[in-house]
């Protein structure tokens, strides 16, 4: 039988209707269908038993309560906890993505090694042992040599069990050299320590306030902590209570209060000043609480009333006069009003006489510790343990000045002078750091003038990281022994910055440590097991989870039920700190030094000839810009006119752009003494003409694809300036031009 | 039309020459044809025949990949051992979450020693006990992510036997081989072993008519639930899509999204 074209054809008709007959097209149909409704790579939440887990959120400084939702093992989603003190049920973009970090693909998956060059990301993956014996060699050897000072600490705060810890172990082991990351925390410290002689935080009693008066504090950009400032400028909203922000760039929060006063960079301290001149000149201070309760009053009030009268203020911040007097009217006049500071969202301080004076102002009002003011909020004392043994070794360590000058006779107020570190280890003026610990902190990417602390880094032979992620700190250190991600492991949450109450939060483990992670209060503990000695019985507990329970004692019970505890809710009993100064009355003027509010301009770095403009960094509340960067889901949020594929964008105001020849969208490039960089440019209405503005935040170098090489990171353009008072960083700026490319 | 002009020309064409061929040839041609119309016929059966196959044997064999379940589970024997049935196991969780195939914390209480020597006792215990790993069962009854459903409403609401929809897999010594979809994923249970998508019993199909059959299975269920058949539902919606005005929806309502519509179960 021969097969020619028609039994071909008449085979595959025969098939095609044999084919409809057969149950293949309508099923493959149905299958396929069903296919592209559940593409398979779609990721799908398991089905599980949901529960509930409270905990503190530690990616910030902020300390917001969470409750995690969990399906079976899996954590699936982060919410604010109710009832708890800071942020009762709401909760930032940040810490919605929590999760990402967690599960993330930037985490380090176990100890680390530095196998090639500093930097160049190869490394060799070792065990905890190893890990740890190769610290305990070093520190060990450091010892016998006789120079324990020259090891150092970083941390990101030194609050809880944790720093404590850590400060702990350089104390008994002999060094004096532990660091916090700077705030503006330390510049509140600082002004209550010599106006109040008190060591204390300031606490905002902001739901009582009628009157705010913010010196470039952005309340909606996360200033303080950030949650419970959203739920108070609500409550403010409704209330009808007065926002008045000071700043020189139109930021949410300006375009959110009510009144909003542009000023020349730099000269809050000149306005606050201006402000008193006129509450003093008009007598519309509190008397009562000026006679009784404060000292060396006339002292002070001899200076506002030479040197800053409403013109002279007027010529150096830009303001009118008028509106100066009408202001201090206003603030005056108000029942319960609040002066603030701290630029932005306050994680770099200001100088100390900037603080100061905006604190004075306070005073004039009588509004300290009392309903509606500031109170002085000393930290819940509940962090008990054994005297710390130091033996000859380690005494003799200690008597060392510390490298960052902090205590010294030059500054005798200040703790801790993180932005001092680098120079000091550049300049060999004391005695080299040789071992670097640095916890909660990414001083590489966070420190102003990263060029220069990269340097100084260099200088050290062995940085030990304990970062979760690959940050740039991490990728740059010789050791990285990962710790828990802050939903793996327990800690104590003392209350943030601003918080009323003397509370601490419970972070827990939400979920089982994913990997080869551990808890860095258990490598503290056994780090110093491994030195031995006096050094080892100053660390009498077995693990971290046992030396919290401990300490905690009876606390802990209501810690685990309730998610926090909580000392004496009434602010009258327990927070009315009386003024703990030598004459027991507030201070205007420091006893000891002579020092008063006053505004001392913070001379910022770069020649005007050469550098006309400018640079100022700003903060957004969807750019995290402290140890954490920002997860993928936050960096969606950031909107084409801040970041643009890889392109920043400067703020610039139309004049300004007009002068150096730029039009919206436009590439070019911005200088400082430090360096250049490719930027955009945005033309914007909102910020004074004269300067730039650029957003914290950007330009890591480290972290992953979603972070990484976009934008620029400001600090590398910004150096440090020191504030003469008191050595901490004061600069909010740094000049610079704009050229076109 | 003018471009249907040349093909039809052609046509014409060629049929005057094949009538022009036709009776020179007749005899030759009429022999062929006679035997090319039969082969003609037989490759269309063979045709038949073996799409037919295909569609019917070779195709589902294709499509379904056996796979094994990591133990042989006796629900029989283990009905016997509990007290309330197929919920002592498969249980509501306090929320009203439905708790599907039980995890280990539920084994072992009885488990934690190997109980006899079967070998899937001892295995069980071996492989995932003492190392507290949980089994990875193959579930035949999956529910896919795009839907909503709750056991809650059908067992609790409607009081209904796990057995309606299951069958008596509860009375089974042994787990049948899992067959799984290649291009869905799903077990061949949802579309049934038929492949043709008969069934005898409710149990051996579970698609998304199959819901509907139960829930329009009467004129008075209808009224009193709403529920219509899923090709009722289609046509109403074509209907309230293209004269919304015939409909009166309540405020906030769209096709979509009112009661019985397809977002009451579909995501």
């Amino acid at each position: 039988m021969k097969i020619g074209r028609r039994e071909f054809l008449s085979f595959v008709i025969g098939g095609a209707a044999g084919t409809a007959l057969s149950p293949l097209p309508w099923k493959l149909m149905d299958d396929s269908s069903i296919w592209t409704q559940m593409w398979p790579w779609t990721p799908v939440p398991e089905n599980g038993e949901a529960s509930y887990v409270n905990s503190v959120c530690t990616l910030c400084p902020g300390r917001c309560g969470i409750t995690v939702r969990k399906i079976d093992d899996r954590a699936v989603k982060i919410e604010g906890m109710k009832k708890y003190p800071v942020n009762d049920g709401g909760l930032c973009l940040l810490g919605l993505s929590g999760l990402q970090l967690l599960y993330g693909p930037t985490r380090i998956k176990g100890p680390l090694k530095r196998s090639g060059k500093r930097g160049q990301g190869d490394w060799e993956r070792i065990s905890w042992k190893e890990a740890i014996s190769e610290i305990v060699e070093k520190l060990g050897e450091l010892r016998e040599k006789g120079r324990p000072q020259s090891v150092g600490a970083i941390s990101g705060s030194d609050r809880g069990t944790v720093p404590r810890l850590l400060e702990r172990l350089l104390t008994a082991y002999g060094s004096p050299n532990f660091f916090r990351m700077a705030s503006v925390r330390d510049s509140y410290e600082l002004t209550l320590d010599i106006m109040q002689g008190v060591q204390a935080l300031p606490g905002f009693d902001f739901e009582n306030a009628d009157f705010i008066l913010s010196f470039g504090s952005d309340i909606l950009e996360g200033w303080g902590s950030p949650v419970q400032m959203m739920r108070v400028n609500s409550a403010w909203k409704s209330a009808g209570v007065k926002v008045i922000q000071i700043e020189p760039r139109l930021s949410n929060t300006a375009a959110k209060s009510d009144k909003w006063i542009p000023i020349n960079p730099g000269t809050e301290a000149a306005l606050a000043m201006g402000l008193a001149h006129v509450i003093i000149k008009e007598l519309l201070y509190d008397n009562g609480f000026i006679s009784a309760d404060t000292s060396r009053f006339d002292d002070w009030k001899q200076l506002v009333i030479d040197e800053y009268s409403p013109d002279s203020v007027a010529a150096v911040t830009g303001i009118d006069a008028g509106t100066i007097v009408v202001l201090a009217r206003r603030f005056a006049n108000a029942s319960k009003p609040m002066a603030i500071c701290g630029r932005g969202d306050g994680t770099h301080p200001v100088s100390l006489t900037e603080c100061m004076a905006v604190h004075a102002l306070n005073a004039l009002t009588g509004n300290i510790n009392k309903k509606g003011g500031i109170f002085a909020v000393s930290d819940p004392d509940y962090i008990h343990w054994p005297e710390i043994e130091m033996d000859s070794t380690a005494a003799v360590g200690m008597q060392h000045d510390r490298l960052d000058g902090a205590g010294s006779r030059k500054y005798p107020h200040s703790r801790y002078l993180l932005n001092r570190l680098p120079e000091s280890i550049l300049s060999k003026a004391l005695y080299p750091l040789e071992a670097l610990f640095i916890a909660d902190a990414n001083p590489l990417y966070t420190l102003t003038d990263t060029q220069d602390t990269g340097k100084a880094f260099e200088k050290i032979p062995l940085v030990v990281s304990f970062s979760s992620f690959m940050d740039e700190t991490a990728r740059h250190a010789d050791l990285i022994l990962p710790n828990h991600v802050y939903l793996e492991r327990y800690e104590d949450v003392p209350m943030p910055f601003g918080m009323l109450q003397q509370a601490v939060g419970l972070a827990r483990p939400v979920v089982e440590p994913q990997l080869d992670t551990r808890h860095v209060g258990d490598v503290i503990i056994e780090t110093a097991k491994g030195l031995g000695g006096s050094v080892a019985t100053s660390f009498p507990w077995k693990t971290y989870y046992l030396c919290l329970k401990e300490t905690l004692g009876e606390k802990w019970q209501a810690m685990v039920v309730n998610g926090f505890w909580s000392g004496s809710k009434s602010i009258d009993q327990a927070l009315k700190t009386s003024f703990d100064t030598a004459s027991g009355k507030f201070e205007f003027v420091d006893p000891n030094t002579g020092l008063k509010p006053q505004f001392k301009p913070v001379q910022i770095k770069g020649d005007e000839r050469q550098f006309p403009l400018l640079l100022m960094p700003y903060d957004s509340i969807r750019l995290a810009h402290g140890y954490i960067g920002d997860p993928p889901f936050m960096v969606k949020t950031v909107e084409d006119i801040v970041l643009k594929h890889n392109d920043v964008f400067v703020e610039v105001n139309p004049k300004t752009a007009r002068a150096a020849g730029l039009n919206d969208g436009q590439r070019a490039l911005l200088g400082t003494p430090l360096g250049t960089a490719k930027v955009r440019v945005r033309l914007f209405e909102g910020i004074m003409p004269g300067i730039v503005a650029l957003p914290r935040g950007l330009g890591h170098t480290a972290y992953d694809d979603y972070l990484a090489g976009k934008g620029i990171n400001v600090n590398t353009l910004i150096g440090p300036v020191e504030d003469p008072d008191s050595g901490m960083n004061a600069a909010w700026g740094i000049r610079a031009k704009l050229s076109k490319i | 039309m003018s471009t249907s002009d040349g093909p039809a020309k052609k046509t014409i064409k060629d049929a005057a020459h094949e009538t022009a061929v036709e009776p020179d040839t007749e005899g030759k041609i009429q022999k062929q044809d006679k035997g090319s119309g039969g082969s003609i016929i037989l490759f269309f059966i063979f045709g038949v025949f073996a799409s037919l196959i295909l569609g019917w044997i070779i195709f589902p064999k294709l499509l379904y990949v056996k796979k094994k379940q990591p133990i042989d589970f006796n629900h029989a024997f283990h009905i016997t051992q509990v007290d309330n049935g197929c919920e002592s196991c498969h249980f509501f969780r306090e929320d009203g979450t439905f708790s599907g195939v039980p995890k280990l914390d539920q084994c072992i209480d009885c488990h934690e020693e190997i109980q006899g020597v079967d070998r899937n006792e001892i295995k069980f215990v071996e492989d995932y006990v003492s190392k507290y790993r949980q089994v990875p069962w193959l579930i035949y009854s999956k529910q896919p992510n795009c839907v909503f459903f709750s056991h809650a409403a059908h067992i609790k609401g409607a009081r209904m036997d796990c057995v309606t929809c299951h069958g008596h897999i509860g009375e089974s010594t042994s787990l049948k081989v899992y067959e799984q979809n290649r291009i869905t994923g799903y077990s061949r249970d949802i579309w049934g072993k038929n492949i043709a998508g008969f069934k005898k019993n409710p149990w051996d199909r579970m698609k998304m008519d199959d819901c509907a059959e139960c829930h329009q299975r009467d004129a008075a269920d209808i009224e009193k639930t709403n529920i219509k058949s899923p090709e009722h539902r289609y046509i109403d919606n074509i209907i309230k899509v293209f004269s919304p005005s015939s409909l009166s929806l309540e405020k906030g309502d769209s096709v979509q999204t009112q009661k019985d519509a397809c977002f009451v179960c579909h995501k």
